[in-house]
């Protein structure tokens, strides 16, 4: 199975990829900005993510909140993310729609600022603000998303930060940041524009040209603030958090190859192995055998700047202590480091991705995100067509090496959810405190 | 920055291409099982989903939780396999495959390279036809529902979601309690009751199997005649679910949440069932009034106010009357000033016609994203399998889009006006009382009481 990929770039900088399938009328349409969280300056966190909403409050020729209404009302889906070091916006729409989706976004890369009022900016960062409370604030466990990026990464880290943003900072973000951000980072050389679905090559490449052909390209953008990390953390990071959850939760980080790099995809089969699945090891030891856990999992952020982490995410069973969860999830870590992998655990996972990833390709939009990711991190999209195969090359041998070399007391960063009211759990955390000295 | 001449223009849409449904055949075997095959050949991936008719609705009384106990269970051993054993095999295959109850079906589904469905296929009618529900793994499947519960208490989505149910429907009704089991059911059900659930009711006899993907008509039909064609007897038809409400009077509800940040507010009432002849103007009248983005509630709470990251209603559909329900959240201190234009929305489409401008919105939306709903294989799957539980026509994909386009103003106007109750209307709330009792009573929208987090009402 091969997606059909065709690119070009326009003399403004951006970069176009186009994969035709005429199964179905629609189309997908999918933009990268290569600008995310990590792009903020000090005393500015969560503004990538503000302007991301900023971006469905009008253009020159669109009004406020108008391009989700054209969108829904041309029969389409849309939305856009922010994540650490991209920006994504996307919407799929009945392939004889593919024009407006088109215009649409070129209004907005090339005159977004026109329709920029300070009262809109007040709106969308109140709403931010609700966002933050619902996603975060309150939500049992919620902070982890903050934290553990923080635990993981240098306090000067671009990674370090809160994608969301504190409310402080949300406060001052001024129409001016909005216009410096757009110039800077909105720009068509640094953005990939992605096609996927039913349309006409020469038209989609004719439209693309008349629509964002006059965009002129950036000056630029400040490099990120050093990004390089040690291969390792070069020590066991703790962090207890007390919170009004009932189950303690584990979070136990490793820091992991940056994706993309062959040593990725070996990470990406370990943490498969460990907590993808009915037959991962953590469901078979920690869910079904054990009973020490309600909920495992373990997956890679995916972050192809720096360094990624590999995460065991555990939640305990009701009336297992924080400290016996901790020491089992490690139990798990330290036999899969000692012993090593099977082939047949090798096998079991790498199946489980190529089912999901053939499943995602069915989608039009899944499949321009796909596209415009490699596009974005890598140059070159049709890294999609060798996704399959890259994990069928991983061996046994180098999943037990990399478990070895990664899953190691040097590089472990515990961050532990504990119910705030139980004196039990109270009495646990000195216990884990001394386990901490000792893993050091 | 530059401008041309072209780019202040929107373009028009070109000539829509045509669109079907995925082309199925039904048949039936001997022993009564219905069998569709889709066959979609985009790539080498095959969905397969079963229906039995086992959800929620047709559990004893007392059993509260059975269904989704049962239909988990299944893959946790068979007579040749134990649960470890069956998981690695599905899964070395590629395949991703589970069992899950809600209120109206049983659905297992799997969805798998084409290359593998034979074996896939094999091991998946092992997993309906020989389970043999091991003491110990139903003991941890209670377990870790049991957590899901005790999570619940700090979780205020679901925890308003669960108490919105218990506030909008009588006791007597199975929708008032937890889909998948209290407590207390879930720690009275044993090993016995799950096999009588099980030989009750799956059975083939108003069971579907549903296979969409890269398979032909006649291969798949051979398969479910090689695998299911020995299973035999019929699931008897579930009682009508009670789903009368609570009260018929308004009344506010507060779920008590020390310090939080935010309100979850649910409001609603009982709406209609999956088979209401109105089930189209209904939908059409729930995208404007909260379903869509661009829908009254969104934009009043989101983009005029900022109240909140996002608001919306639906109608749950369901073989009995689900619940019709405004869903957000939002800062505790305007809690009350939230409630309020959510009851003045509602009121609103009561009043007056849609405008022809805003009724397209919502008709050109469903319409046109009606190709976008069935890319995947499991989607297709999957809305099979919702035509067999609810036991909609045969065309019913084909004259979808008909039946949007079809519906007028004049007919959102009359399902507002019957099918939404402002004098019915629970207002659920699960926040900080200190903050938000006195607005929420001050908003006179009917008597106010309050709850602790597993319901009880506090004196």
């Amino acid at each position: 199975m091969r997606v059909p990929i065709v690119t070009f770039r326009l003399a403004n900088g951006l970069f176009v990829t186009l994969s035709e399938d005429h199964t179905a009328p629609i189309v997908a349409v999918n933009l990268w900005y290569h600008v995310g969280s990590a792009n903020e300056r000090a005393g500015r966190t969560g503004f990538a993510h503000l302007f991301e909403h900023m971006l469905f409050q009008g253009s020159a020729h669109v009004g406020a909140n108008e391009h989700f209404e054209i969108v829904q009302r041309a029969g389409g889906t849309l939305n856009g993310s922010t994540w650490l070091d991209r920006t994504n916006y996307f919407e799929t729409v009945p392939s004889n729609q593919l024009a407006i989706a088109l215009w649409l976004e070129a209004d907005r890369m090339g005159q977004l600022l026109p329709a920029m009022t300070q009262q809109k900016l007040d709106t969308q960062r109140d709403v931010v603000k609700n966002e933050r409370r619902w996603s975060v604030d309150n939500q049992p466990y919620g902070t982890w998303w903050e934290r553990l990026p923080a635990l993981s990464f240098p306090p000067e880290h671009p990674f370090h930060h809160s994608l969301i943003g504190s409310m402080e900072d949300l406060s001052e973000a001024s129409l001016e940041d909005v216009a410096q951000f757009f110039a800077t980072y909105y720009t068509p050389d640094n953005a990939v524009l992605s096609i996927a679905g039913d349309f006409d090559p020469a038209e989609a490449r004719l439209l693309v040209e008349q629509y964002f052909g006059g965009i002129p390209r950036g000056g630029g953008k400040p490099t990120l603030r050093p990004m390089e990390v040690p291969a390792r953390f070069g020590e066991w990071r703790r962090e207890v958090v007390r919170d009004a959850v009932m189950l303690p939760r584990l979070f136990l980080a490793f820091r992991a190859p940056v994706f993309g790099s062959d040593a990725h995809y070996v990470a990406t089969v370990l943490a498969a192995i460990l907590g993808t699945g009915k037959g991962s090891r953590f469901q078979h030891s920690l869910v079904r055998d054990r009973e020490i856990a309600s909920e495992a999992s373990a997956f890679t952020f995916d972050l192809a700047k720096a360094a990624d982490i590999l995460i065991a995410d555990v939640t305990a069973r009701p009336g297992i202590s924080a400290t016996t969860l901790e020491a089992e999830v490690v139990r798990e870590i330290d036999r899969v480091r000692t012993n090593g992998v099977t082939a047949e655990e090798v096998e079991r996972a790498v199946a489980l991705l190529e089912t999901a990833l053939v499943s995602a390709l069915q989608s039009a939009g899944d499949r321009a995100d796909k596209l415009s990711m490699f596009a974005t991190y890598f140059g070159d999209p049709a890294l999609v067509n060798e996704q399959t195969a890259r994990y069928q090359q991983v061996t046994a041998a180098q999943v037990s090496a990399l478990a070895r070399d990664l899953l190691g007391e040097d590089n472990r960063a515990t961050l532990l959810y504990v119910p705030a009211e139980s004196q039990v759990e109270a009495s646990a955390d000195a216990e884990i405190g001394e386990t901490a000295g000792a893993g050091r | 920055m530059s401008t041309t001449a072209s780019s202040a223009t929107r373009p028009q849409a070109g000539p829509p291409r045509d669109y079907r449904f995925p082309f199925f055949e039904r048949v039936t075997l001997d022993n009564g099982l219905s069998v569709i095959v889709a066959p979609v050949h985009k790539l080498p991936i095959v969905s397969a989903a079963l229906v039995v008719d086992a959800g929620a609705s047709s559990e004893s009384p007392g059993a509260d939780g059975v269904a989704q106990l049962t239909a988990r269970a299944l893959t946790e051993g068979t007579r040749r396999r134990n649960g470890d054993t069956l998981g690695e095999q599905f899964e070395r295959w590629g395949a991703a495959m589970g069992a899950a109850a809600d209120w109206d079906a049983a659905v297992v589904a799997m969805t798998v390279l084409a290359p593998r469905l034979d074996e896939a296929m094999a091991l998946f009618a092992e997993v309906v036809l020989e389970p043999v529900f091991p003491e110990r793994e139903l003991a941890r499947l209670k377990a870790e529902r049991l957590a899901d519960l005790l999570q619940l208490q700090t979780e205020p989505r679901g925890l308003a979601d669960e108490m919105f149910s218990r506030f909008v429907y009588r006791a007597a009704s199975r929708y008032a309690r937890p889909e998948h089991g209290s407590v207390a059911s879930v720690r009275a059900i044993d090993r016995g009751i799950v096999e009588r659930f099980y030989n009750a009711r799956y059975r083939p006899g108003g069971s579907t199997l549903v296979l969409a993907g890269d398979v032909s008509v006649a291969d798949g039909v051979t398969l479910a005649q090689r695998l299911f064609g020995e299973w035999s007897g019929a699931t008897p038809t579930a009682a009508a679910v009670d789903d009368g409400p609570a009260r018929t009077t308004r009344a506010v509800h507060i779920v008590r949440k020390e310090g939080a940040p935010q309100s979850e507010i649910r409001i609603g009432h009982v709406g209609l069932p999956r088979n209401h002849p109105d089930y189209f103007p209904a939908l059409i009248l729930n995208g404007l009034l909260g379903g869509l983005f661009s829908s009254r509630i969104n934009l009043n709470l989101r983009e005029v106010h900022a109240y909140t990251y996002g608001a919306h209603s639906s109608f749950e559909w369901r073989r009995g009357a689900g619940p019709f329900v405004v869903s957000t959240a939002v800062k505790s201190d305007v809690t009350a000033a939230a409630a309020s234009e959510i009851l003045i929305e509602i009121a609103r489409i009561r009043a007056d016609a849609v405008s022809e401008d805003e009724l397209t919105l919502a008709t050109s939306y469903l319409d046109g994203i009606f190709p976008i709903r069935y890319e995947t294989t499991d989607s297709i799957a999957r809305a099979l399998a919702a035509l067999a539980i609810y036991e909609l026509p045969a065309d019913y994909f084909d004259s979808y889009r008909a039946n949007i386009r079809r519906v007028t103003a004049v007919d959102v106007l009359h399902a507002a006006d019957r099918y939404l109750h402002p004098d019915q209307l629970q207002l659920v709330v699960v926040g900080d009382p200190s903050v938000i009792e006195a607005p929420l009573a001050a908003l006179d929208a009917g008597p106010v009481s309050v709850h602790d987090a597993e319901g009880k009402a506090e004196q």
